[in-house]
This record gives structure tokens, C-alpha cells and sequence, in this order.
């Protein structure tokens, strides 16, 4: 028999066996088995990815009964600064001088935040022009008496901001409200209005 | 048994031609080699990498390259050497050889095992063409841990795309190889006559099976932080970055047994066969494989002892890690008494495994000096504990590839192996080894920390000796190609036994291996 003859997939058929019951992966009985490992592995797996997140509230359960990395252990790590017992309602607003160049967004709700919390908010920024450009956000606070309880600790407002053609962007800041803002405060805008750098000089 | 005597055991022709050959083929001898020239392939990349890093470290100060290239340098030859070479060379012996050792005609799913092979150089591809993007490569080490993880461009995403990727080929590699296994030995091998390359295997193949997916919840996790606004890990939304680590030990340390149980199957053939004794101890070293895998997974803590864990916990995991030096030195011992009063001869399969007994060992020492929580905490992230990894899976898991590769070679290609090239390829890489790790202990005591591209003057001698090393390390694989495309080309014919003390069923049939071997399942007395 010319070797190539031979159907490389069913090696035995080529030779005139019959199928073997035990070791042929194509042997019903063989199959049989193999398919059911298959399932019991493909289960294991399964439940591992499942246990890999089940891993976060089981270690909250562990430590809320052990004690483990609770009250004392993280008694240092508590933020007194944090005002507790009021909230303040921040509304984020978004101005452009020129709305032709630039699509300006701001959060869709305003945030409430406890005086002293660490809070975070993104504005959008899109380029609706084909070339690039160069601008600046700058803030301003409303009541203008709230814009010294502000401590903002990033903020794109920062830096001034490139844009390629059509570019969309998000700009994160990150701020907290301190504690001493007046009680009598209850609501406080904070505004951006962006500007293009150098944009006088185009026309 | 002589193959060519019972001509119905294997089948003697070739395999279809074509250039869809390999990309269609099901054959596990087929898979296998595809599986080993990846690994050669990536080996080739991650190394150019560590020639790189070398290369900055040479000197202080920064010459070659700026410290954003050299921590992607750093993350990426971490992330391929793990997941690009270590584990595609370990299922690429597997698929070579256990179904030649346990007699079965090939793997139990053919075509799922084309696929776990297939997806492989799409997640090396990603992982590697990710160095391209806008922003350059991952660079926040291989352990991936947030906040850094969370931060980076593009290029974090597409990483994250590709450990998925390779995770789902090491599982269905995984099964195929623990289903082969449990269904498919011949008639009379029962599980305590299994050859130890087999069980630790099997034992591996649990493990990966168990532990992957742990790898890609916590990956995944990375990924709906990244961009669907959970905060798993983001504390800036209530998330904990160190739950990550915990995660990702859980599967992390696992997987360094993953990394190094094949080595000791491959390391448990090899010096009997040179000795000419049976290994000695054969169910002890299945009772110590089992058990380091299960101990495996207590002792992941020992990677985070400075995140500030609780004393009790500190001390739980320092007696865990520091228990599973026993099993370990349990196969130490079994190895050192298999060579013990036996007729040795040194071919080089042979001198890369009395390398690995010595060289893993130190591995194993610098271990448990880093196991020891208050030392630890002066350690971490030191050169000691590149030191230590480095000694485990270099002289440790690759130098047991390399044995496996001169011991099996004549068996792949039907030709002798270059004895003369191949001890060469040996002394250069055992002496560079060397000079490239040993260093590092001394550097990582004196404090110098890992992942940096510059240091302080006083680190300067060590970093050269090491440097040096790395270069002579690097240049010498080149050896080693040579050596096996030699073999492939022509050579002294190998008998079917190729080497005289060899033992099992892969020796009975004819060399080259047919295209089918095991048609006809082999009796096992
Ligand atoms: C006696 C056995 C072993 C012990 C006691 C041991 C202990 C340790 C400890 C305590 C660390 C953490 C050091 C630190 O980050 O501060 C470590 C790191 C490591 N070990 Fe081992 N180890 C052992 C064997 C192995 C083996 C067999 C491998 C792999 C084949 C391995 C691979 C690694 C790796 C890759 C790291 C570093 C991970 C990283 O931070 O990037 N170890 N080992
Ligand atoms: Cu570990």
C-alpha cells in the first residue's frame, strides 16, 4: 500500500482495524467519556472564574468576623474630615465661548457630596473643527464666597488642553468641598468656560 | 517492542502536504512542534528584551534607553517569558510526549487542541504589537497590579485581551491533556505506573485548570475598571488596589508550580535514564508533586508581606510557604539518591539536569530566606528576589527544557544529537547563568531595588559582572539553535531506543516517531 494513500485523520480505517473501542477518540465509548471530562472540567473552570469574584465579598465576610483589618487596625486610615451629618448639592456647569469649535459637556446631575469628601466628576471635551486646537477651562463658583471652600486637587483646568481634529476627550477633576463651607450653603455651581488660546489671533 | 516488527502499532506514512498543513493539523506530534518553535520564537523576543534591559544596567545613568521603554521592557519580558515560552515549551512536550508515553494514539480532543494551539501567537501577537500604540507597551511590571494598571493607555487593554486569550488556550490545553490522561492510558498502566513526566503533568494540568480562570476574573476586573466605571480595584470609587494582589496571588503562586512541576517530570526521566536506575522513590515524588500543588494554594500571602497584613496572618502564610520546602526537598533528595551508586554518563541532557538539581536548589534556599516574613520585608522588591526567581525559572524550568529538548530531540527528528556543540551550549550557559543571577543577591542585600533603569554608583561592579553574564547567557542560545537544526537537518541515525538506559513506551516505537504511533494500544506488564 502507497503510504499517502492513507487518510492521515483515520489512520486505523486506512489500515483495515476496526475501531478501537478504548483508545480511538472517534469510538463512541471513548467519545462518551472524554465528552463528559470535558464537562466536568469546563465546570471546574467555570466556577473558578466565578470564585475569583467571589473572592471580594468573601474577604469583607472574613474580615467583618475575624476583626481582621477593622475598627483599630484602621482607625488611623478614617478620614476625620469628612462632615458627615450635611450635604451639599454641587451643580457642574460647562460654558464655551465659541460653540462652533468646541462641544463642552458637563455630568448630567449634579453630585451631592458630604463637606470634606473626596469627589470626583469628568467633563467632555470634543473638537468639532478639522484642525487641532489649543484651549484653556477657567472656573468660577457661584456663590463667588463658596469659590474659597473649593480645594480642588487635580484639575484640567490646569493645564491647557490640545486637541487633534475631532478629537473627544474626558477631563477628570478631583476636588473636595471643605468642611467650614457655610451651613447655609446648600447648593453651589461650580462653572467652567472654555476658551481658545490664541484664538484671536485667527481672525 | 520494535515498531518495525508490528507494523499495525504505528502507522508509517506522511503527514498531508500543503501549506495548510500546519494550520489545520490535529496531530499531537504536529501540535507539539508548533507549540516548541513558538516558544523558541518568543524566547528569541523576550531575550532581546533582557539584552536590552542588560545592556542599560550595564553602567549607571541612562544611556540606552528612557525609563518608560525599559519598565515596558521589564513588564513585557516578564509577561512573555511566563506566558510566551515557559508554558507553550511545557504543553508542547506534553503534546510530543504523553501520549507516546502512556500509549495513546493521540490527544483526546484533536481539533480543540489545534485551537489552544492557534490562539497562541494571536495573544503573542497583541502582547508584542502592543509596544506600537499611541503610548507604548504595558509598563507596570507583569504583575499587573492597579492603580498603575488602571491608568495606562490603549495598550493595557489590548494586554488584558491577550491574558484572556492565552488563559482560554492554557485551559483547553489543560483539559485536553488531564482528559488524555484519565481516559486514554493503555490497558495494564495504572495511575502508580504512569511515568512521573505524565503525573506531574496531570498534576499541572489541575492546577491551570483551577487557577487561569482566577487569572481572568482578576484580569477582567482590570478591564470593566478600566472602562465600564466598577471600582473592584479603583480606590477613588471605594475599590481596594490590594484585593488585586490577593487575587492575583491566588492564582500567581500556583502558577509558579505550574512553571515548575513539568520541569521536575522532565528532570525525574532524564537522571534515571543517565544513571541507569529507576527513580528512586517514584511514589514519594507523586505523593510530594500533589502535595506542594495543594499547598500551593495556601501560600499566596507570602508575595504581599508588606501591604500590612495583620501578625497572625504574616505568620500563617511565613509557616505555609516555609512547609512547602519540605515536598520540595523530598524530590532534591529523591533525585540526588537516583544518581547515587548509579553508572552515570554525561551527555548534555544529563549535565543540564545536574544543573537543575544544584541550580533550582539555590532557587529553593533564596526562597525560604524571602519566605521569612521579617526578612521579606527588607526584600521585597529587591534584586534578591529577581535573584530568586530567576535562579527557579532559568536554571529551573528552562534548564529543564533544555534537557528535555537534548533528551527527546533524537526522538523528534530520528538523528543523534550533536554531543560536541551541545556541551558546549551547556558549559557557556551554566558559567553565564551565573555570573548574570548570583550577582543579584548581593545587589538585591545591598538594596538596590528591581525595576529601575539606573542606580546608585555603589551597585555599579555587581550590575557589570551580571551584565556581562547576561550577554554570554544570551549569545549562547544561539548554540543551541544550531544544535537543533542540525539534528532536524541529518546526524548519526538514532535507534528507537536512543539512549541505552532509556525506559517507556515512547522508546518502542521507531525514531523519528511516526506520524501515528499507538494505533494499536501497547500492552503494559
Ligand atoms: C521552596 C520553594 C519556594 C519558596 C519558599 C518561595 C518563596 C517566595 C517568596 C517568599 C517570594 C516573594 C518575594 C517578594 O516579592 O518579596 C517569591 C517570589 C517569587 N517566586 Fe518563589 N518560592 C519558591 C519557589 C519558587 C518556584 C519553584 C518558582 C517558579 C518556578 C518561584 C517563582 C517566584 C517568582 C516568579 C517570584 C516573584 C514574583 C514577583 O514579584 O514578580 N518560586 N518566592
Ligand atoms: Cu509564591
Amino acid at each position: 500500500m502507497n503510504p499517502s494513500d492513507l487518510n492521515s485523520r483515520n489512520p486505523r480505517a486506512a489500515l483495515g482495524l476496526a475501531p478501537c473501542r478504548l483508545c480511538d477518540p472517534r469510538a463512541p465509548e471513548l467519545a462518551r467519556t472524554n465528552a463528559s471530562s470535558l464537562r466536568r472540567f469546563g465546570l471546574l473552570a467555570a466556577a473558578m472564574f466565578g470564585f475569583g469574584f467571589a473572592l471580594i465579598p468573601v474577604y469583607d465576610v472574613f474580615c467583618d468576623l475575624t476583626g481582621l483589618n477593622r475598627d483599630a487596625a484602621q482607625a488611623l486610615a478614617n478620614n476625620t474630615q469628612v462632615d458627615f451629618s450635611r450635604r451639599v448639592r454641587i451643580e457642574l456647569v460647562a460654558n464655551v465661548q465659541d460653540g462652533a469649535v468646541w462641544r463642552f459637556g458637563a455630568p448630567s446631575r449634579p453630585v451631592d457630596a458630604h463637606p470634606g469628601q473626596l469627589v470626583r466628576v469628568e467633563y467632555e471635551l470634543e473638537n468639532l473643527t478639522g484642525r487641532p486646537l489649543v484651549g484653556r477651562a477657567v472656573p468660577s463658583y457661584g456663590p463667588a464666597a463658596a469659590a474659597a471652600h473649593f480645594k480642588k486637587i487635580d484639575c484640567f483646568c490646569f493645564r491647557e488642553q490640545r486637541l487633534a481634529p475631532h478629537e473627544k476627550i474626558r477631563l477628570p477633576v478631583l476636588f473636595v468641598l471643605d468642611k467650614n463651607v457655610p451651613r447655609d450653603l446648600g447648593v453651589v455651581t461650580l462653572s467652567y468656560t472654555f476658551f481658545e488660546q490664541g484664538g484671536g489671533k485667527r481672525t | 517492542m520494535d515498531a518495525h516488527a508490528t507494523p499495525a502499532a504505528s502507522v508509517r506514512h506522511g503527514p498531508p502536504t500543503g501549506p495548510m498543513r500546519w494550520l489545520t493539523t490535529t496531530n499531537h506530534k504536529d501540535i507539539g512542534t508548533l507549540y516548541l518553535w513558538f516558544a523558541a520564537t518568543m524566547f528569541l523576543i523576550g531575550g532581546l528584551m533582557a539584552m536590552l534591559i542588560r545592556a542599560e544596567l550595564f553602567q549607571p545613568g541612562l544611556q540606552i534607553v528612557q525609563p518608560e521603554l525599559f519598565n515596558q521592557l521589564t513588564t513585557l519580558h516578564g509577561l512573555i517569558m511566563i506566558f510566551g515560552v515557559i508554558m507553550p515549551a511545557f504543553t508542547g512536550f506534553a503534546n510530543w510526549q504523553v501520549p507516546l508515553m502512556i500509549g495513546a494514539p493521540d490527544m483526546a480532543f484533536p481539533r480543540m487542541n489545534n485551537w489552544s494551539f492557534w490562539l497562541l501567537p494571536v495573544a503573542g501577537g497583541l502582547l508584542v504589537g502592543s509596544m506600537l500604540l499611541p503610548g507604548g507597551g504595558v509598563a507596570g511590571g507583569w504583575t499587573m497590579y492597579p492603580p498603575l494598571f488602571l491608568q495606562g493607555g490603549i495598550s493595557y487593554d489590548l494586554t488584558i485581551f491577550a491574558i484572556h486569550i492565552m488563559g482560554a488556550s492554557s485551559i483547553m490545553g489543560a483539559i485536553n491533556i488531564a482528559t488524555t490522561i484519565l481516559n486514554m492510558r493503555a490497558p495494564g498502566m495504572t495511575l502508580m505506573r504512569m511515568p512521573l513526566f505524565v503525573w506531574t503533568w496531570l498534576i499541572t494540568a489541575y492546577l491551570l485548570i483551577a487557577v487561569m480562570p482566577v487569572l481572568a476574573g482578576a484580569v477582567t476586573m482590570l478591564l470593566t475598571d478600566r472602562n465600564f466605571g466598577t471600582h473592584f480595584f479603583s480606590a477613588a470609587g471605594g475599590g481596594d488596589p490590594v484585593m488585586f494582589q490577593h487575587i492575583f496571588w491566588f492564582f500567581g503562586h500556583p502558577e509558579v508550580y505550574i512553571l515548575i512541576l513539568p520541569a521536575f517530570g522532565i528532570i525525574s526521566t532524564v537522571i534515571p535514564t543517565f544513571s541507569r536506575k529507576p527513580l528512586f522513590g517514584y511514589a514519594s515524588m507523586v505523593y510530594a508533586t500533589a502535595s506542594i500543588a495543594i499547598l500551593s494554594f495556601m501560600v499566596w500571602a507570602h508575595h504581599m508581606f508588606t501591604v500590612g497584613m495583620p501578625a497572625a496572618a504574616q505568620l500563617f502564610f511565613m509557616y505555609a510557604t516555609l512547609l512547602i520546602a519540605v515536598p520540595t526537598g523530598v524530590k532534591v533528595f529523591n533525585w540526588v539518591a537516583t544518581m547515587w551508586q548509579g553508572s552515570i554518563s554525561f551527555e548534555t541532557a544529563m549535565l543540564f539536569a545536574i544543573a537543575f538539581v544544584c541550580l533550582f536548589t539555590i532557587g529553593g534556599f533564596s526562597g525560604l530566606v524571602l519566605a521569612m516574613a521579617p526578612v521579606d520585608i527588607q526584600l521585597h522588591d529587591t534584586y534578591y528576589v529577581v535573584a530568586h526567581f530567576h535562579y527557579v525559572l532559568v536554571t529551573g524550568a528552562l534548564f529543564s527544557i533544555f534537557a528535555g529538548i537534548y533528551y527527546w530531540l533524537p526522538k523528534w527528528t530520528g538523528h543523534r544529537v550533536d554531543e560536541t556543540w551541545g556541551r558546549w551550549h551547556f558549559w557557556l550557559s551554566a558559567i553565564s547563568v551565573n555570573l548574570l543571577f548570583f550577582p543579584m543577591h548581593f545587589l538585591g542585600l545591598a538594596g538596590m531595588p528591581r525595576r529601575i533603569p539606573d542606580y546608585a554608583l555603589q551597585f555599579a561592579d555587581f550590575n557589570r559582572i551580571a551584565s556581562i553574564g547576561g550577554f554570554v547567557f544570551g549569545a549562547s542560545q544561539i548554540l543551541l539553535l544550531i544544535v537543533i537544526l542540525k539534528c532536524i537537518r541529518g546526524g548519526e541515525k538514532a535507534p528507537a531506543r536512543a539512549w541505552e538506559g532509556a525506559e517507556g513506551l515512547e522508546w518502542t516505537v521507531a525514531s523519528p516517531a511516526p506520524y501515528h504511533t499507538f494505533v494499536q494500544p501497547p500492552e503494559v506488564k
